[in-house]
């Protein structure tokens, strides 16, 4: 039984096709990339399979359910956590409070005018658990917005982790970070999926990541699926070697 | 810890200047009826603030709400019962029940749509007291009638005669009203609306139901506005079309912005800075807003987090 499955899925803004017929299936723990050229239809990709936007046509299945025009905030509540390409968190409070609010959410406490004792001990005991996992508990109470741009990082897909979800969809998870703090982000997220035995999917734009994590690898240029399999048989395809990586090599 | 220090030490001093105040008004040049006005404003902007600086949204229409509970307390106590806490009771509700209502219809918009759509809706209420005379006095506003004693069987608190009387009550609804503020504030609740106010995007994302949460907050923050409103007439004894009206609205944001919305006290010193400087100034010219307009841009160029915002800043550096 597989987690997520997208079925010929379409979005037509006017006359531009910004994804035209994308397809692709994610087991349980598998851990999937979606790369291709800027402008490829990535992120409306990933915009669809999240619920921001509502398809033009296609399906889209998340756990045996049809989920393709639900609410965001009820894919989250069904186990569909994800990230942003340009990073999202809550800049003016603290990192400690950022996790929290991600916890009691997920807790279910979110209309809670108090907690009982007990409850408070267990919000705290999973963020603090959270924070150890990404190794942020030092900065625990530092100000989200003061922090470099890969500790932000790590604390929104920590948010994202706080939802406890089935699937993972993490939108460039390095764009925009140095050699450094690519590296510690993919060793979190290689950490995340061994450990916590979590699907994801992300999308990426740097080649030398996604094949050091994936799994299983699709392609994408100008909207449509280029190729689709395994990180060998996807970078021995030659139609993709010419659209993708033959540009990035010029 | 060090700050939760400060924080204890912060609302001692705001606590005690606030139970003291009659004692020692008249000493440095006010009268007890301008400290009750300070507090009444306080509990407004405060009320306004928890839109504006703890959810994020700002509300230029809240002196509907205001104008609602004083017309409702004024029009109870003349019209129906003269007893004050049922004119209270009246007011309170009317501002609920519109809020509510209106709030259902607005709540999809956001920033500058939402602050307009505010003001249309205050503006009808506004043009409804002005023009209906003969129930609402019209321009002249709402007179003829006047907060009564309360009975509690065994006592009596005359707080039509006595000031200081009047002033323990209004402190009284403003400590309850602001405890619960800030009670709901420091709960799971309370931070999904710094989450809304933080970024709504990552809210959404987190499964949280942004217009659900908002249309609470902001359902919260008309409430209070309309107790502020109801006790407003009850000072005055009088219900004023004006406490409707959109400079109404404008002059609540000033006195947030001013004391520092970031701030949960910031509201009230706005409003203290607000009512003291009109008071004075209007006493000597009729011009007072351009002087008052020109303290405001003043703070906004040179402190842009409000008064308060300069207190918080020395503590990070």
């Amino acid at each position: 039984m597989s987690l997520l499955r997208v079925e010929n899925i379409t979005k037509r803004f006017g006359s531009l096709v910004a994804v035209g017929g994308a397809s692709l299936t994610v087991e349980p723990g598998q851990l999937y990339a979606v790369i291709g050229p800027n402008g490829a239809g990535k992120t409306t990709f990933f915009n669809l399979i999240s619920g921001f936007l509502t398809p033009t046509s296609g399906r889209i299945i998340f756990n045996e359910e049809d989920v393709t025009n639900l609410l965001p905030a009820k894919r989250v509540w069904r186990g569909m956590a994800r990230t942003f390409q340009i990073t999202e968190v809550f800049p003016e409070l603290s990192v400690f409070e950022n996790l929290q609010i991600a916890v009691e959410t997920a807790s279910g406490f979110r209309l809670r005018m108090r907690l009982s004792p007990s409850e408070k001990q267990k919000v705290c005991a999973r963020t603090e658990e959270l924070l150890e996992i990404s190794g942020l508990s030092p900065k625990a109470r530092r100000l989200v917005g003061e922090l470099s741009h890969g500790d932000q990082r790590a604390i929104e897909i920590m948010m994202a982790l706080a939802l406890n979800p089935r699937l993972l969809l993490l939108d460039e998870p390095t764009a925009g970070m140095g050699d450094q703090e690519t590296h510690d982000i993919t060793q979190l997220i290689r950490r995340l999926h061994r450990d916590q035995k979590l699907a994801m999917v992300l999308i990426e734009h740097d080649m030398r990541v996604v094949l050091h994590l994936a799994e299983r690898i699709m392609v994408l240029a100008e909207g449509c699926m280029l190729a689709e399999g395994t990180p060998k048989e996807v970078t021995s395809n030659e139609a993709v070697q010419s659209a993708y990586l033959g540009t990035a090599a010029a | 810890m060090d700050r939760q220090y400060q924080k204890y030490v912060g609302d001692f001093i705001i606590w005690s200047v606030l139970l003291t105040m009659p004692l020692w008004l008249h000493l440095v040049g006010g009268y007890t009826p301008l400290g009750t006005r300070v507090l009444i404003m306080a509990l407004a902007a405060m009320a306004l603030n928890f839109l504006l600086g703890y959810t994020g949204v700002l509300s230029f229409g809240h002196a509907a709400y205001f104008g609602l509970g004083a017309y409702g307390a004024g029009l109870t106590i003349k019209y129906l019962i003269p007893n004050t806490l049922a004119g209270m009771g009246v007011g309170l509700i009317v501002g609920i029940v519109a809020a509510a209502i209106i709030g259902l219809l607005i709540i999809r918009l956001r920033g500058i749509y939402f602050a307009m759509v505010t003001i249309a809706f205050g503006q009808v209420f506004y043009f409804i007291a002005y023009r209906w005379n003969n129930i609402t006095g019209g321009d002249d506003g709402l007179s003829g009638w006047s907060r009564q004693p309360i009975d509690l069987g065994f006592f009596k608190i005359d707080i039509l005669h006595d000031e200081k009387a009047f002033y323990y009550f209004v402190l009284f609804f403003f400590a309850i009203s602001v405890a619960i503020m800030a009670a709901i504030l420091r709960s799971p609740f309370g931070r999904t609306l710094l989450a809304i106010r933080e970024n709504e995007r990552r809210a959404r994302f987190l499964g949280i139901p942004i217009d659900r949460h908002v249309w609470m907050s902001w359902l919260i923050s008309c409430t209070f506005v309309s107790l502020a409103g109801t006790l407003y007439a009850l000072l005055n004894n009088f219900a004023d079309p004006h406490d409707l009206r959109w400079d109404q609205s404008g002059d609540f944001v000033m006195m947030a912005v001013l004391g520092g919305m970031r701030s949960f006290w910031g509201p009230l010193i706005g409003a203290a800075m607000f009512v003291v400087l009109q008071d004075y100034v209007s006493s000597m010219t009729s011009n007072w807003m351009s002087f008052i307009g020109l303290f405001f841009v003043l703070v906004v160029l040179f402190c842009p987090r409000g008064v308060l915002g300069i207190i918080r800043r020395r503590q990070v550096q």
